[in-house]
């Protein structure tokens, strides 16, 4: 794009990986304090969003190319959708907590409740893919209303 | 707490009124967004962290997509005044909605009590009381999402994904032009 500040692109640089790792936490402890899956992928999507926003379209893609995001938003659905039917296939029940009848493990610590922790981190690779693509796509749509005016009943109605 | 509540409850009704009220289109995003914080506080005060997070993060994210699918489009003022036809419609629409809140209101416990005290097997009674014992997860809200009502979450990831598929579906419209993106940059 036109003329981008180097101290928004030099600080968003440091600032992107804080958040990215934020986002990790928030998953990985959703089962243990406020988060979750859903929150935590908004967060790791908007540090992309930040890097798109501040550094360029070129350079998100380069640290998560198209290709690769849509790839994980369906394998964030199906890995959910694996833990469901492993559930139906172990115990004969779908969804039924099959990894906490395993190995409970200790209340409060990480490895408890099952499978909620990968379930969060499925939910949340697939949102964080999601939202990454709908970013894109706006953004995308943005570049060819210069010369058509098509797109834009659709961007007006959001 | 109940003052604090109606102070917030009275700044994202005039937060939303704004935002129908304005022409400047990013003034209505903004107070769109204002709308989002209130509702995170009051989430917040109301006991609901997880929820307060959630609303937080994705109102961050709407509010910087909507001002990029808005302003960046170069769209920057709504136009046009309501005829008189679609305000009767309107008006017709608040009135029996309203009425409808107001005789739903009525049903509900009083304010602060929870609504599972009312009945006697609820089932929601046995996910507090039996909750880390069965699915092992300290927070209680994520044994409900993913544990009791993991099929719930399931649909969840259905509507995103459908959603994004539809975005994509959008975009494509314009076929391979998506992807000389960069030539065209360089060329502004």
């Amino acid at each position: 794009m036109k003329n981008r500040s180097l101290i928004v692109s030099k600080i968003s640089r440091w600032v992107a990986p804080v958040i990215f790792v934020f986002g990790i936490y928030v998953i990985m402890y959703g089962h243990l304090s406020p988060g979750g899956g859903f929150p935590g992928g908004v967060i790791l999507s908007s540090a992309f969003i930040l890097v798109m926003l501040a550094r360029g379209r070129d350079e998100a893609l380069h640290t998560l190319p198209f290709g690769l995001a849509k790839e994980l938003d369906a394998v964030g659905a199906l890995l959910f959708l694996l833990l469901a039917w492993t559930g139906l296939v172990l115990s004969g029940v779908f969804f039924v907590n099959f990894l906490h009848r395993i190995s409970p493990g200790e209340p409060m610590r990480l490895w408890s409740g099952g499978f909620i922790l990968p379930g969060n981190m499925a939910i949340g690779l697939k949102v964080a893919a999601s939202l990454f693509l709908v970013m894109f796509a706006l953004s995308a749509l943005r570049i060819s209303n210069n010369e058509e005016n098509e797109g834009e009943d659709n961007s007006t109605e959001g | 707490m109940e003052y604090l509540l109606v102070f917030i409850l009275i700044f994202m009704i005039m937060a939303a009124v704004i935002a129908l009220w304005t022409d400047e289109l990013l003034s209505a995003v903004i107070a769109v967004g204002a709308v989002g914080f209130g509702a995170s506080t009051a989430f917040l005060l109301l006991g609901a962290p997880d929820l307060a997070i959630t609303q937080i993060v994705v109102e961050v994210v709407t509010l910087v997509l909507l001002i990029k699918a808005t302003i960046g489009v170069g769209v920057r003022t709504t136009s046009g005044s309501l005829s008189a036809r679609r305000a009767a419609q309107a008006a017709a629409v608040v009135v029996l909605l309203l009425s409808y809140i107001i005789v739903s209101f009525r049903a509900m416990p009083p304010f602060g009590s929870s609504v599972m005290e009312r009945i006697a097997d609820a089932p929601s009674i046995t996910y507090l009381e039996e909750g880390l014992d069965l699915a092992g997860s300290a927070n209680h809200v994520m044994s409900v999402l993913l544990d009791f009502r993991a099929y719930d979450t399931l649909g969840e990831a259905t509507i995103i994904f459908t959603a994004v598929l539809g975005a994509l579906l959008l975009m494509r419209k314009k076929g391979g032009k998506s992807l000389d993106i960069e030539q065209k940059e360089e060329k502004e």
